[in-house]
């Protein structure tokens, strides 16, 4: 981050995400610089899971355009995507892992399908990632099914980073936890980006997660909820200026309050 | 790093609320438009399972699984389905030996029920009887378990993690079910015929050796060679369907609950419908090649 314009990493470029009828992203233009770690922040259904999509090209926007790496991924062929999204590593918000995989094969998956290592490498290189964060030996030989929330968190952010990405995509990785494995879970989100030099987007909605991995923050409010013309990125800067911002809206997240959410609920009911 | 203010927070709620921009309509707002939309969806449902199939057949050929990956998806269509699919046999054949006896009874015909028996057994029922109990088994499963993954996000998963999910999930379930339904319906005739002769000579008194006999000259290898070519098909169009709803399966339970049972439905009707085709190709090959035999036939 010494460098004052680094190029972007990650290009969103007037991204709109349509399912059918109900518009979820519009004219959403966002930039990744490489090394930084930016949260994505937001009520729920705004859209910050589908931005992490289209970022990995999960997704594809229905119009704009989405670059990674000075490549703009609806160019690429499949093979070169595949490729591409083995620079990217995913913690699902609710860790997605195999069931029908034991922890180690579902930590293993990536590098087996993609011959990284032969299986004695394989096997230290699992260990090394399961210790990484913070789980005991022995747990290897559970399913998923057996493991706790936060566990089973772990094991996916072990999984993703076991293809050593570079860049750390996080689905709301506290949500459901604790107050103590949130911040067992944010202290790894850290740890990651100082040892491993990843650049990270965080989808949250907690606030001491923000405080905590941030370098910028980046506020999306639902497209549903807009005026025209109106951006769909209420704030884009340091987590700092948050309370700062002009916009009550921005405020009133971060504070966490219903203010006007609450009164548009009842104009809603009032109108069935 | 955020600080979170001190100040009240009726500061911020008390602002007067923005004006309520307009919301766009949710959808087709006239039957045209709904029916338009319908026709759309209809052909794209087409559309989208005729380019599953052909990337199912591209990866199968590109790049194969794991011998791994494979066998597990062998055991649970195969090995775990042979109980029901020997019971289901059984039933068949036991079944049609009893409706059919009092018939041929009354005409002093009885020993030939081991024709007429075994050959609805090996052409038509054993086949289509055994497709639809796998479809119910093994088809519903698939969408279910496929269906789940998607909506817990383990395709994506897969996906992220530079798989491509027909080449992981749809292909061994394909082979296996191409590869072992064959087999699974052998074993439904062999257990129909069995369940037949069993009722047929120890139930209803039938002459053993007549039964048997009348068996061997109606029932010929080319009989056998149609039912089992069938069962290919049958079992290609339970896996490819069973896992195309799974695919695109809609979120929650009831979306996974009703793409097993669309699995199961459409599954049903194609096998018929393939059973038709292919009984209709036969018999035009058929009649070109013996065209004095068609009375008979």
């Amino acid at each position: 981050m010494s460098d004052p314009a680094p190029k972007p990493l990650i290009e969103l470029r007037s991204c709109e995400m349509r399912f059918r009828h109900q518009l979820v992203l519009r004219g959403i233009d966002l930039s990744i610089r490489r090394g930084e770690t930016v949260c994505v922040i937001g009520e729920s259904g705004c859209g910050k899971t589908v931005l992490l999509k289209l970022m990995i090209g999960l997704l594809s926007p229905t119009a704009g355009s989405v670059h990674f790496d000075g490549h703009d991924l609806a160019t690429l062929t499949e093979a070169e995507r595949t490729r591409l999204r083995l620079r990217f590593g995913f913690l699902f918000q609710l860790a997605a892992l195999f069931d029908s995989l034991t922890v180690y094969d579902n930590v293993a998956f990536g590098p087996r399908e993609h011959n990284l290592y032969d299986e004695a490498t394989l096997r230290r290189v699992v260990a090394e990632r399961l210790a990484e964060v913070g789980l005991p030996p022995g747990l290897e030989h559970k399913k998923p099914a057996e493991l706790s929330g936060g566990q089973r968190k772990r094991v996916g952010l072990a999984r993703a980073l076991a293809i050593n990405p570079e860049v750390m995509l996080y689905d709301e990785p506290t949500t459901g936890l604790d107050p103590i494995m949130s911040d067992v879970i944010n202290e790894l989100i850290l740890q990651t980006q100082r040892t491993k030099h990843t650049t990270g987007v965080v989808v949250t909605h907690d606030m001491r997660t923000v405080q905590k991995v941030a370098d910028r923050v980046v506020m999306l409010y639902p497209a549903s909820h807009l005026a025209p013309g109106e951006p769909q990125i209420l704030y884009d800067g340091p987590p700092e200026g948050l309370e700062a911002c002009p916009d009550p809206r921005v405020r009133q997240f971060v504070r966490g309050e219903a203010g006007e959410r609450l009164r548009e609920l009842a104009n809603h009911h009032a109108g069935f | 790093m955020v600080v979170v203010s001190s100040q009240t927070p009726r500061a911020a709620a008390s602002r007067p609320a923005p004006p309520a921009p307009p919301l766009e309509p949710a959808g087709p707002t006239n039957p045209v438009q709904r029916l338009g939309e319908y026709v759309f969806d209809a052909v794209a449902g087409i559309g989208g399972m005729a380019v599953f199939t052909i990337q199912t057949f591209g990866w199968m050929f590109r790049r194969p699984p794991r011998w791994g990956v494979i066998v597990p998806s062998l055991y649970n269509i195969g090995v775990l389905s042979m109980p029901v699919v020997a019971l289901t046999g059984t039933f068949i054949g036991m079944v049609l030996a009893i409706q059919t006896y009092t018939q041929f009874e009354s005409m002093q015909m009885e020993t030939k029920l081991g024709g007429v028996i075994n050959i609805a057994l090996v052409k038509e029922l054993g086949p289509v009887l055994a497709a639809t109990m796998l479809a119910g088994r093994v088809g519903s499963s698939m969408a279910a378990e496929l269906g789940t993954m998607r909506v817990t996000e383990q395709i994506d998963a897969l996906i992220a993690l530079g798989t491509n999910p027909i080449r992981y999930l749809v292909v061994p379930r394909f082979l296996a079910c191409v590869l072992l339904i064959p087999l699974l319906t052998l074993m439904a005739d062999f257990m129909g015929v069995i369940g037949g002769a069993f009722v047929c000579t120890q139930l209803l008194g039938v002459d053993s050796y007549h039964y048997w006999m009348h068996s061997r000259a109606s029932v010929t290898y080319l009989d056998l060679f149609i039912g089992i070519f069938k069962s290919i098909f049958f079992g290609a169009a339970i896996a490819l369907i069973g896992c195309h709803r799974g695919f695109h399966s809609a979120a929650g339970a009831e979306g996974v609950g009703r793409a097993a049972t669309e699995s199961f439905v459409l599954t049903f009707i194609a096998i018929l419908a393939i059973d038709f085709v292919l009984g209709w190709c036969w018999n035009i090959i058929y009649f070109s090649l013996y065209p004095v035999e068609r009375g008979f036939f």
